[in-house]
C-alpha cells in the first residue's frame, strides 16, 4: 500500500505546504549533504543493488554523477526505489529530487504532471519475449496471446494500440511490480512478456531457464528513457540537463576517468573549457569550474558508465545502437560546452 | 453530539440577572456551531490551498480526465469496454469487478463459515476437529499469503492450454483459467424466460400460504421440494414448446488459447477462493458463538413440543442465533469487500488495481483519484451496512 501512502503524502503536501516549487532544489540538497534519487526497485543494468548492497547501473550513474559535480562525493546519494506506479507521485511530492527511473519520455507526462524530463539518458522500444517452445518467429503470430505486463506504464498502452492497429486478438494481464509479472510470465500464465528491450535482456537474466527464452525482432514503440525533475526550479533542470551532457562531450573528446588527470594539461581549448582550466562554465549553472572534471574522475563518461552497466563489460551485453554518440552513427548529441 | 435535557426547561427560571452565558443548552449551541464553522474553515482552505499548489506546481486537476481516452485493456469486462473508452468507463469496469469478486466472495465464505461453524458443535469428533483445524489454521495466515498461495501455487501446477485438463471434452481447466460451456440461447427463448418468471411467481405464493396455513392449523407442506420441481419444470415445459432453440457453444483450442464458451480468470478464481477461505474461518467462529448464546432450554422446549431436532434449529436456534450474528457478521462482509483490493497482487483488474493503479499513473492526477477510490468503497460498504442493519433489525428480538 505504499502508492496510497506516498499518494497521500502528496495530497497532505498539496494541501498544507506552501509551493514546494518554489524552492531552490539546489540548495535543499547541499543543505540535506546528500542526494535522494529515485530508482527501480531492481533492475539489472540500470538500477540495481550488487551484492554488497550498493546501487550500481546506467540511471543510478547519472544520480552518482550530480552528487559528484555538487559535492565531489558520488556517494552522497540515497536512493528511493519506487515501482512504476509510484514514480512520479514521488517527484511531484518531493520525496526525491530526481527521477532516475527508466522513465519514458511522453508529452502527457511533460505537460501534466508537474515534471520537466530533461535529457535521455538511453535510447529503447518495447519488445516481446516468449518462449522459444511457441515456435514463434514475429510478433504478428501473436494473434490470441495472453500479454504479462506492468501495469501504469507506457508499456502496457502501446501494447493496446499494437494489438488493436493489427487487428490480432490479446488479453493483457497487468501486474503492480516487475516481480510478480515476471512470475506470472515464468508460471504459465501468459505467452508473452513486454516491456522496454533493454529491461527484457536484463529480466531474462533472472529466469530459471533464460535460454529457453527469446526477444521477439519487433519494436513495437519509441521509449525514450530520460531523467526527471519537478517543474518550477529551472536551475536544477539545467545542472541534471547538462550533468548528462557533459558526460557525453566528455566522451566525445576522449575524456575517461582513466586520463582525465592528464587531460587537465591539454592544449585543446574544448578540452580546457570541459574541465574548467578555462571559463567558468560550471559556476555558470551553480556548480564550481571543474564540475565536469569531478563526474569523470568519479564517475567516467557516458561511454565508460553504459559499458559497465549495460555494454559489454557487464553480463546484458546489449551494443551501444541507437545509444551511440552522433559521431558514430547514434543519437546521444552533447550540445557544446561554451 | 448535543446532550438534551429531559427536565424542566431552563428558560422556567425568571432571573434576568443571570448573563445568557450561563445557560448550558445557549452555551452548548454556540459551540457547536463554532466547531461547525472552524471545520468548514479549515476545509475550505485546505481545498483552495491544494488547487493554489497543484496549479503552482504545473500538475493537471480536475475531473475532466473521466472523459478522456483511456487507452489499455482489461481482460474482465462486465460491460462492453475497449482501449478507446475512456477513463470514467474503465472506473465503471473496475467497480463492478470488485462487486463481482465481493458478492460472490460473500456467498462462498458465508456457505463455508455456516458449514464449519454447525460443524465445530458436531457430536461427530472427526469433524468437530476438522472444522477446528479449518478455522485455526485460515485465520492465522495473513490474507495475502492466501491469496499469493492460490494464484502462483495453484496456477503453477496447471498444465498449459494445449495439455489442459478436459472434463468429457467440455470443461476445460488450465493456466489460462476454467473454460465452461456457454448456453447460446436461440430464436423463441422468451418463453421458457417467461415459464421461469411465473415458477417464481409460483414459489413466492406457495410460500406465503404454507407459512399461513402452518400458523393457523401446524400442517407442515414440502415447500423446498415443490419449490425445486416448480424452478426445474415450468422452463422445461417452456422451452420444450418452442423446440428446444438452445445450442451448446463449447471451447476450442485455437492457436495459444481456448475461443468460445464461458470462461473463469485464474485471478478472479484466486480471488475469490483465498476470500472466502479466509474470511470464513471468521464466519465460523461468528456462528459459532451465535449457535452457543442461544439456551440450551430453547431446544429443550422446542424438543418437548414435539418438534423434530433439524426442525428445532431450523426453527428455533437459528433465528435466535441470527440476532447474535448479524453486527459481526456485517464487518466481515465489510472487511471482504475491502480486502479484495489485495487483488492489485495477482493482476485482477479490480478498483485499485485499474483506477488507483493504471489511471493514477497514465494521468498523474493522484489526488482525485484516490478521493473517488476512497469514496468508491465507502458507498459500497455504507450500502451494505445500510442493508445488513436493515436485516438486522428484521430478525432482532420483538419483545411482547
Amino acid at each position: 500500500m505504499k502508492k496510497i501512502l506516498t499518494a497521500l503524502a502528496l495530497g497532505a503536501s498539496a494541501v498544507f505546504a506552501s509551493g514546494a516549487a518554489d524552492a531552490a532544489t539546489l540548495d535543499q540538497v547541499k543543505q540535506k549533504g546528500f542526494l535522494q534519487c529515485g530508482v527501480s526497485t531492481g533492475l539489472p543494468g540500470f538500477s540495481n543493488p550488487d551484492s554488497k548492497g550498493e546501487w550500481t547501473g546506467l540511471d543510478v550513474d547519472l544520480c552518482r554523477a550530480v552528487a559528484a559535480a555538487i559535492f565531489d562525493d558520488p556517494s552522497k546519494v540515497r536512493f528511493s526505489p519506487l515501482t512504476a506506479k509510484d514514480r512520479f507521485t514521488a517527484l511531484q511530492s518531493g520525496e526525491v529530487d530526481i527521477l532516475s527511473r527508466n522513465s519514458t519520455w511522453t508529452l502527457s507526462r511533460d505537460a501534466t504532471q508537474g515534471l520537466n524530463f530533461t535529457a535521455t539518458n538511453y535510447y529503447d522500444g518495447q519488445g516481446f519475449l516468449v518462449r522459444k517452445s511457441l515456435g514463434v518467429k514475429s510478433a504478428m503470430e501473436l494473434n490470441g496471446a495472453s500479454v504479462c505486463t506492468q501495469s501504469g506504464t507506457t508499456t502496457e498502452l502501446n501494447v493496446a494500440d499494437f494489438f488493436r492497429s493489427n487487428n490480432l486478438q490479446y488479453e493483457v494481464v497487468a501486474f503492480q511490480g516487475q516481480e510478480e509479472t515476471l512470475k506470472a510470465y515464468e508460471s504459465g500464465r501468459c505467452e508473452v512478456f513486454t516491456s522496454d528491450q533493454s529491461q527484457l535482456y536484463a529480466l531474462r537474466l533472472k529466469l530459471a531457464d533464460k535460454d529457453e527464452h527469446v526477444i521477439l525482432p519487433e519494436l513495437i514503440s519509441k521509449e525514450p528513457l530520460a531523467t526527471a525533475v519537478r517543474q518550477g526550479d529551472d536551475q536544477w533542470f539545467d545542472i541534471v540537463k547538462w550533468v548528462h551532457y557533459g558526460m557525453l562531450n566528455a566522451e566525445e573528446a576522449g575524456i575517461t576517468s582513466q586520463n582525465v588527470k592528464d587531460m587537465l594539461n591539454s592544449p585543446n581549448p574544448d578540452i580546457k573549457r570541459m574541465l574548467g582550466a578555462e571559463g567558468n562554465f560550471g559556476e555558470q549553472i551553480g556548480l564550481t569550474k571543474d564540475w565536469l572534471a569531478r563526474i569523470v574522475t568519479k564517475v567516467g563518461n557516458y561511454g565508460e558508465a553504459f559499458d559497465r552497466s549495460v555494454g559489454k563489460g557487464s553480463p546484458l551485453q546489449i551494443e551501444r545502437g541507437k545509444n551511440a554518440l552522433w559521431s558514430k552513427g547514434g543519437l546521444q548529441y552533447g550540445p557544446p560546452i561554451r | 453530539m448535543a446532550i438534551t435535557h429531559d427536565g424542566p426547561a431552563p428558560a422556567a427560571r425568571p432571573q434576568s440577572t443571570s448573563s445568557i452565558w450561563n445557560d448550558a443548552r445557549f452555551r452548548g449551541n454556540v459551540a457547536q456551531i463554532v466547531v461547525v464553522a472552524v471545520v468548514a474553515l479549515l476545509l475550505g482552505a485546505m481545498i483552495w490551498n491544494a488547487q493554489e499548489n497543484l496549479s503552482n506546481q504545473r500538475i493537471a486537476s480536475g475531473f475532466g480526465f473521466l472523459n478522456q481516452t483511456a487507452g489499455f485493456g482489461l481482460n474482465q469486462t462486465l460491460i462492453p469496454y475497449n482501449e478507446s473508452s475512456s477513463y470514467g468507463r474503465a472506473l465503471l469496469v473496475a467497480i463492478l469487478n470488485t462487486l463481482l469478486v465481493a458478492v460472490v466472495g460473500i456467498v462462498f465464505a458465508t456457505i463455508l463459515g455456516f458449514l464449519v461453524g454447525v460443524g465445530r458443535l458436531s457430536k461427530n469428533w472427526m469433524v468437530r476437529k476438522v472444522c477446528t483445524v479449518y478455522v485455526e489454521v485460515t485465520r492465522n495466515l495473513p490474507l495475502l499469503f492466501h491469496i499469493l498461495f492460490w494464484y502462483l501455487a495453484v496456477l503453477a501446477a496447471m498444465p498449459a492450454a494445449r495439455n489442459s485438463y478436459s472434463i468429457f471434452g467440455e470443461v476445460f481447466i488450465n493456466n489460462r483459467g476454467v473454460y465452461i460451456p456457454r448456453i447460446v440461447f436461440g430464436e423463441g427463448s422468451h418463453v421458457g424466460f417467461i415459464a421461469f418468471a411465473i415458477a417464481v411467481v409460483c414459489v413466492i405464493v406457495l410460500n406465503k400460504w404454507a407459512t399461513a396455513r402452518r400458523e393457523k392449523t401446524g400442517q407442515q407442506f414440502p415447500v423446498f421440494w415443490t419449490s425445486v420441481a416448480l424452478l426445474v419444470g415450468l422452463p422445461f415445459v417452456g422451452f420444450a414448446l418452442v423446440g428446444f432453440p438452445l445450442t451448446l457453444e463449447t471451447p476450442v483450442l485455437k492457436g495459444f488459447n481456448f475461443v468460445g464458451g464461458s470462461r473463469l480468470l485464474p485471478e478472479f478464481a484466486a480471488l475469490v477462493v483465498a476470500l472466502s477461505i479466509y474470511t470464513g474461518g471468521f464466519i465460523a467462529e461468528i456462528v459459532r458463538a451465535g449457535i452457543k448464546a442461544v439456551s440450551h432450554g430453547q431446544s429443550e422446549a422446542a424438543a418437548s413440543l414435539g418438534l423434530k431436532p433439524n426442525l428445532s434449529t431450523r426453527l428455533v436456534v437459528i433465528p435466535q442465533a441470527m440476532r447474535v450474528m448479524i453486527p459481526p457478521l456485517t464487518s466481515q462482509y465489510l472487511n471482504l469487500t475491502k480486502n479484495s483490493s489485495l487483488a492489485a497482487f495477482i493482476g485482477y483488474p479490480e478498483l485499485v488495481q485499474v483506477f488507483a493503479g493504471t489511471t493514477l499513473n497514465q494521468t498523474g492526477q493522484a489526488i482525485e483519484i484516490i478521493a473517488i477510490t476512497m469514496g468508491c468503497y465507502l458507498v459500497i460498504s455504507l450500502v451494505t451496512s445500510l442493508f445488513m442493519n436493515w436485516y438486522n433489525r428484521r430478525v432482532a428480538l420483538i419483545e411482547r
